[in-house]
């Protein structure tokens, strides 16, 4: 079954190769083999696993898969978490990127370097680090605690934190990107016209910049959703609480792998919509 | 402090009174500009000088490291651009592209407090001085150049400022274009009360719009002068090439000028000291021989170095004892067989120069 998959995908996409190149190149010789077998397997590598998704799903079944009430409650609690750490993102998070493209100050290179850390980190790494700095006797969580009496880990806000922490480099370095691409100048001409600073930042570059801005949002939105790490071990599983759509998938994995398939189905559903959304910006742009 | 600050504004005089040092290691720009409200002064230098800097000093984007700038009294040199009372047109415009006109016209104004109907309506007003009442709601990029500029021009003179500064104000626009604006921005800068300054490097549109020039060449005020004067005297190579002018610096004893560089010129004047001498590349005529029975009484060995069309007329660069241009008919040209390398001999009238003092 999968192997019939593979060579579907592989014949496809030898129809379609050619002919964008052509689009690009204006025609001419074709890819030499070293580079189009390698390539065809790189391909083949990243679409196999999700056809084999679809094949391997539970359709007749699937109605009664997805009408249980954690599933629900689990992607309710996926999208709400999910969206609320990306607004947390834009609220902290565009700010920042504005003071590494705009604010030229010492150190300017390592915070970039901070920020960029948890991209690269291991999100499990991510959620110890939030608990030694948030949990109940954490540097600034004990704090919190006595002070507030706020407690994160093991909370919604707690997933939301998690989701943020991981989410969040994604908006700002997308954000910077397209800030430093916008004209300064704009915001000089702003500040002859008799603005502040941070009436031109509002009224003339938060346009300009809108569209990385969003473009930023949907990469953050659509990591937090899938965030599995940093929030487990951060925020832990309690269904309804904490846990989210791809702690449920890996829980039903254990004990009914169909449900965990048909659970799959759904967030790879929410992440081709999310691909079809930015379509004009990414998969033109390449 | 603050009344004396408050009489200081108004004994003062009003307009422009700045001395503008900006020190950038390689680069030190230092200008002294003043300025009487309803004069309209040009920048004139070739590309590097420093005009934009000072522009942008002027403006409180680049901030001065020496001098002063008062402002009808008031000294601003700590002040913010955004709370100087200066209006700047941009090179290239920079209207905010999200923005319709009218929104872009009323941007000054809501910042300066206005209500939103009110700015609008203050910006209705300005595009409709401008000519642009029917372009009031298209956005930035279905503007032509000529209207973006005058959307430009009303915005930046809606926040009333006390100085309005324009940036090459017609180097975006074709050259058909130019024209038209040009009178047009003539008559705007006309009306305007308050001190104008443009910066350019072209002497036409300097020539047209300003009532004054101040040449800027490496930095520093080369010469200053109303348009006519900066075309007769010119003061360095830069604008006798800009007014196109053979420029010569030596020293007079009677009709003689003998040249630093060794030739002497006759000349109609009778002057002492250093001077300079001026002549038009029209004046200059070209002989294949020796010319006998010329009445000029100047007369020069040459080598063509180079030679550049325009219209029907050739214009010939020559160098040998003194580097001279030379204007002349294709026709001529032709018949004088003018190639690069060529030898010539070249004339001009005593009378046909222009002698002035250093």
């Amino acid at each position: 079954m999968t192997t019939t998959a593979k060579s579907d995908a592989a014949s496809g996409t030898l129809r379609g190769g050619p002919r964008r190149r052509r689009v690009r190149e204006g025609g001419g010789r074709g890819a030499p083999l070293p580079l189009l077998v390698p390539a065809l397997i790189g391909l083949a590598f990243l679409v196999v696993p999700l056809i084999a998704l679809l094949v391997r799903a539970p359709w007749r079944s699937m109605p009664e898969q997805l009408t249980g009430a954690e599933v629900w409650q689990a992607l309710r609690l996926s999208l709400i978490c999910a969206t609320a750490a990306t607004a947390v993102s834009l609220v902290i998070g565009v700010p920042l990127a504005w003071l590494l493209a705009r604010v030229e100050f010492r150190g300017r290179g390592i915070v970039r370097a901070l920020v960029t850390l948890p991209l690269v980190l291991p999100p499990v790494v991510g959620g110890v680090a939030l608990l030694t700095a948030l949990g109940r006797n954490g540097i600034v969580g004990q704090w919190l605690d006595s002070w507030f009496g706020i407690t994160l880990p093991f909370t919604t806000a707690g997933v939301v934190v998690a989701e943020a922490f991981v989410a969040m480099p994604f908006l700002v370095i997308s954000v910077e990107g397209t800030l430093r691409a916008a004209d300064p100048r704009y915001e000089e001409a702003a500040t002859t016209l008799g603005a502040s600073r941070f009436t031109a930042f509002r009224r003339v570059t938060l346009p300009l910049i809108a569209p990385g801005i969003a473009a930023g949002a949907v990469l953050a939105w659509a990591r937090a959703l899938g965030e599995f790490g940093a929030t487990i071990t951060f925020a832990g599983n309690f269904p309804g609480r904490t846990q989210t759509m791809p702690l449920a998938v890996y829980l039903a994995l254990q004990s009914d792998p169909e449900a965990a398939i048909a659970l799959s189905l759904v967030l790879l559903a929410v992440s081709v919509a999310v691909l079809a959304g930015l379509r004009d910006r990414w998969m033109t742009a390449g | 402090m603050t009344e004396t600050h408050g009489l200081a504004a108004r004994t003062a005089p009003d307009g422009l009174d700045a001395r503008l040092v900006v020190d950038r290691g390689a680069f030190r720009l230092d200008v002294t500009l003043t300025v009487a409200p309803g004069e309209v002064v040009a920048l004139l230098g070739p590309n590097g000088a420093g005009k934009t800097t000072a522009l942008r000093a002027l403006a409180g984007l680049t901030p001065l490291t020496g001098g002063h700038l008062r402002l009808d009294g008031a000294a601003l040199e700590r002040t913010p651009p955004e709370s100087r009372p200066v209006g700047v047109v941009f090179q290239d415009y920079l209207l905010f592209p999200h923005l319709t006109a009218l929104d872009n016209v009323a941007f000054g104004p809501r910042c300066q407090g206005a209500a939103k109907a009110e700015a609008r309506a203050q910006a209705a007003q300005w595009l409709d001085r401008l000519g642009l009442a029917d372009h009031s709601g298209a956005k930035p990029r279905r503007l032509s150049g000529g209207q973006a500029q005058r959307v430009a021009l009303a915005r930046a003179l809606a926040t009333r400022p006390r100085l309005l500064l324009l940036d090459e104000p017609l180097a975006a626009l074709d050259a058909r274009t130019r024209l038209e604006v040009r009178t047009q921005l003539r008559r705007h800068l006309a009306e305007f009360e308050a001190v104008a300054v443009l910066v350019t490097h072209d002497p036409l549109d300097a020539m047209v719009l300003a009532d004054r020039l101040v040449v800027v060449e490496h930095g520093e005020v080369v010469q200053e002068g109303t348009p006519s004067d900066i075309a007769r005297h010119p003061r360095t190579d830069y604008i006798a090439q800009l007014v196109g002018l053979n420029l010569h610096r030596g020293h007079a004893e009677g009709h003689t000028v003998r040249l630093d560089t060794g030739p002497a010129i006759t000349t109609a004047e009778v002057l002492s000291g250093p001077v300079f001498v001026a002549f038009p590349p029209s004046a200059v005529t070209l002989h294949r021989s020796r010319p006998t029975g010329s009445s000029a009484r100047n007369v020069w060995r040459c080598e063509v170095a180079g030679l550049e069309t325009h219209g029907d007329q050739v214009r010939a660069a020559l160098t040998g004892v003194l580097p001279l241009a030379a204007d002349l008919t294709t026709v001529a040209a032709a018949e004088l067989d003018l190639h690069p390398g060529a030898e010539v001999w070249a004339t001009v009238k005593a009378t046909q120069t222009h002698a002035y003092p250093v």
